[in-house]
């Protein structure tokens, strides 16, 4: 007998609105249906509306988890637009809160990865040592999550000696952290059952779908922008791609405890090789008329910002192409004839972020299935109207 | 004087009034325990150390709203709840917890008891079928055909190890087995592969972590209870909540010599060795991840029922040396 079951928009297992339509049969699952365009955010028509700088704080807001990842790739897009180029301390700076973020991003998917094998006790460790990076972060910048720290030609803030020893203290301890969970997400006997061999994706098929980031690196494929690309300081810093053989979660769990090892060991150097100077320089207000594609590793993989600029101090376009939205291929090869135990975990492991992926809604009649686009203004017209039809409820009474 | 007896033994000890007073103490001891194990403090504020907490989830709940969905089959969804509590504290009744004379049986104690009990804590199972199956919502659905694949995994390996004490005390009859293990407590200790099983196949009966599989939130929202809300979820977990008691009762009586020593002191003991197993209960809850339903399967039949097997054997083998 095969039926299918919507997995979301509304589902515990996904905190974002994404629905996922699996055609079962039994326990297995035999097709898969992506649907997207819950979620419109309108965020790059409104960059258009806003200056150059103030557009930083906007991007800063398409993510909560990768904040600064947006930030900085449409920071370091704009920056050779505008042909600035920023003073090394602030460079350094800039990607030492980018290195800080990885850390408190992997560690967030180990959690969440833990949560979703059913496995508690793992996610609470995981977070608990979260907070040691979220401190670090509001030590730094002023702030747990919106870092708020880079800004045309630079940083907006400094750091000193005593905050260098503070992090080079919590640094040992992360280290030891990461240690342990790295022995626990791959020997404990309950959790590797779980993970082994689910989501397989051969190298062929995540070159052929253009997987990226961890999902990519766990298939054998050494992708990473920082090392093909290498934007900032990147090419002078000593750090390896790490990547698995496996192709299945197990790897991708192992890749990114193996990248939070990495990133333990770009965050050192910087902060041993930090350079003196100023940390930003000024910005030109406006940019010339020209475009460019900005590249940047964030945690989950690599994310693209198209921007084009046409001589005021506003950008015309804004593109955002976020990692999760390459990543949606690939999933659906790794779902394709798993369990349905396996849903929440496969989804989990490429880390999606769905309301960085979102940007348009497109209605769908659920009778028909047709689909259409409509104006805000319609659709408001349109819940107003049902809503006077329906007579409001005058037998709801209290319970007890 | 047996009357008033009777009545106090049905409502006030072991019956309702202790039943729900102790399930939710066990409750709280359990998120308790595994709120520390994962670093947390668990509950804190409803009464001292928050021991309340079960009993203000309870009765929230009782005021809540409670909706009974249009296509589900009503009176079946309506009542599957009271009957799950009929049964587990039926249960509760045969354990021999408080003044059992085996010169004098009480109505409550019988040679055939053990298998009673087993009986009656198998119908929870069917309960939670049941009221998936009555709920008719897919992730229900999913989850009722869950629990009852699970059922063919645990119940035979749990039987099994139950009986093996039975065989060596020679007896159907749980207060007999606990007298005879009190007599002869070195006895106990070949039991300790039986215990252990049956420890295991108690956690997937209540289907707790890493069993947690037919309500397995990440993946089937509620499973089983996700048409239930209001009034009758809160019956369904307290429901499991003496369930949790009854079954860690049973193998306490059969396994660890049983509660001697009249009222008071067999009280105490009663309330530290159901402790003690709930305890290892929490253990494995919090030192292990959720499992697939057919890994459940495969542990069940390639190591729980070959181990259950043994220890009859093991049995069976002393019982010719022990006579």
């Amino acid at each position: 007998m095969k039926f299918t079951v919507p997995i979301g928009p509304q589902h515990p297992a996904l905190k974002e609105p994404i629905s996922l339509r699996m055609t079962l049969e039994g326990e297995v699952i035999r097709d898969v249906d992506i649907r997207l365009g819950y979620n419109h955010r309108g965020l790059e028509k409104l960059a258009e509306e806003k200056t150059w700088l103030q557009n930083i704080y906007l991007t800063e807001r398409i993510c909560g988890i990768c904040s600064h990842s947006h930030s900085t790739c449409y920071t370091q897009g704009v920056e050779k637009l505008m042909d600035v180029e920023p003073p090394k301390r602030g460079i350094y700076l800039r990607f030492l809160v980018a290195e800080l973020e990885r850390v408190h991003s992997h560690l967030l998917w180990l959690g969440v990865a833990g949560h979703e094998a059913g496995f508690d006790t793992f996610f609470m460790y995981t977070w608990r040592d979260r907070e040691v990076v979220m401190d670090i972060l509001e030590m730094v910048s002023g702030n747990r999550v919106h870092y708020a720290i880079n800004t045309l030609g630079g940083v907006r803030r400094d750091i000193d000696d005593l905050q260098k020893k503070k992090i080079l203290d919590s640094l040992g301890l992360l280290r030891r952290r990461t240690e342990y969970y790295l022995k626990i997400g791959a020997n404990e006997p309950s959790f590797v059952a779980r993970i082994a061999g689910v989501g397989r994706l051969s190298k062929e098929d995540a070159l052929a779908l253009c997987a990226v980031g961890p999902t990519a690196r766990a298939s054998d494929i050494p992708q990473d922008v920082r090392k093909d690309d290498p934007y900032g300081m990147y090419a002078e810093v000593p750090f390896e791609v790490a990547t698995a053989t496996t192709c299945d979660v197990l790897g991708r769990v192992v890749v990114r405890v193996k990248e939070l090892m990495q990133s333990y060991n770009i965050i050192e150097f910087l902060l041993k090789n930090l350079p003196d100077g100023p940390v930003a320089v000024r910005a030109p207000r406006r940019a010339k008329p020209n475009e460019v594609v900005s590249r940047y590793e964030a945690p989950r993989g690599e994310n693209i910002h198209y921007i084009k600029s046409n001589g005021t101090d506003k950008p015309e376009r804004l593109k955002v192409r976020a990692p999760t939205l390459a990543n949606y291929p690939a999933t659906v090869v790794m779902l394709k004839n798993g369990f349905i135990a396996d849903i929440p975990l496969i989804f989990a492991a490429i880390d999606p972020c769905i309301c960085c992926a979102e940007r348009a809604v497109t209605l769908v009649d659920g009778r028909s299935g047709q689909e259409k686009t409509v104006l805000m203004s319609e659709l408001r017209r349109q819940a107003q109207e049902r809503w006077k039809k329906v007579p409001p409820k005058k037998d709801a009474a209290w319970p007890l | 004087m047996a009357t008033l007896k009777t009545l106090l033994y049905i409502f006030v000890y072991p019956g309702l009034v202790f039943l729900f007073v102790y399930s939710t103490f066990c409750e709280w001891f359990d998120r308790k325990v595994y709120a520390r194990l994962q670093n947390r403090m668990g509950p804190t504020h409803t009464g001292r150390w928050g021991i309340l907490q079960p009993v203000a989830d309870f009765i929230k709940l009782l005021a809540k709203e409670d909706i009974v969905p249009e296509r589900a089959d009503k009176t079946l969804f309506t009542l599957i709840p009271v009957f799950g509590i009929a049964a587990v504290a039926t249960a509760m009744m045969l354990l021999p917890v408080w003044h059992y004379d085996l010169a004098q049986p009480s109505a409550n104690s019988f040679s055939g008891d053990i298998i009673v009990l087993l009986y009656i804590l198998t119908l929870p199972t069917l309960v939670f079928f049941l009221a998936a199956w009555s709920s008719t919502s897919y992730f229900s659905t999913i989850g009722g055909a869950r629990v009852l694949t699970m059922l063919f995994g645990y119940e035979v390996p749990l039987f099994l190890t139950v009986l093996s004490p039975a065989i060596m005390a020679g007896s159907w009859r749980l207060a007999e087995i606990a007298s005879f293990f009190q007599h002869k407590p070195l006895l106990l200790l070949p039991n300790i592969i039986g215990f252990i099983v049956s420890v295991i196949c108690l956690q997937a009966k209540l289907e707790r972590t890493p069993f947690d599989i037919p309500h397995a939130e990440t993946e089937i929202v509620g499973g089983t209870f996700t048409e239930y809300s209001g009034k009758k979820l809160a019956l369904f977990r307290l429901m499991t909540d003496i369930e949790m008691v009854a079954g860690s009762g049973l193998i306490a009586t059969v396994f660890l010599g049983g509660f001697p020593g009249g009222v008071i002191l067999g009280f105490i003991y009663f309330v530290i060795k159901t402790l003690f197993i709930i305890f290892l209960l929490s253990l494995i809850r919090a030192l292990t991840s959720r499992i697939r339903i057919d890994q459940v399967i495969n542990f069940s039949w390639k190591y729980l029922a070959p181990l259950a097997v043994l220890q009859l054997l093991i049995t069976i083998v002393l019982k010719g040396f022990v006579r």
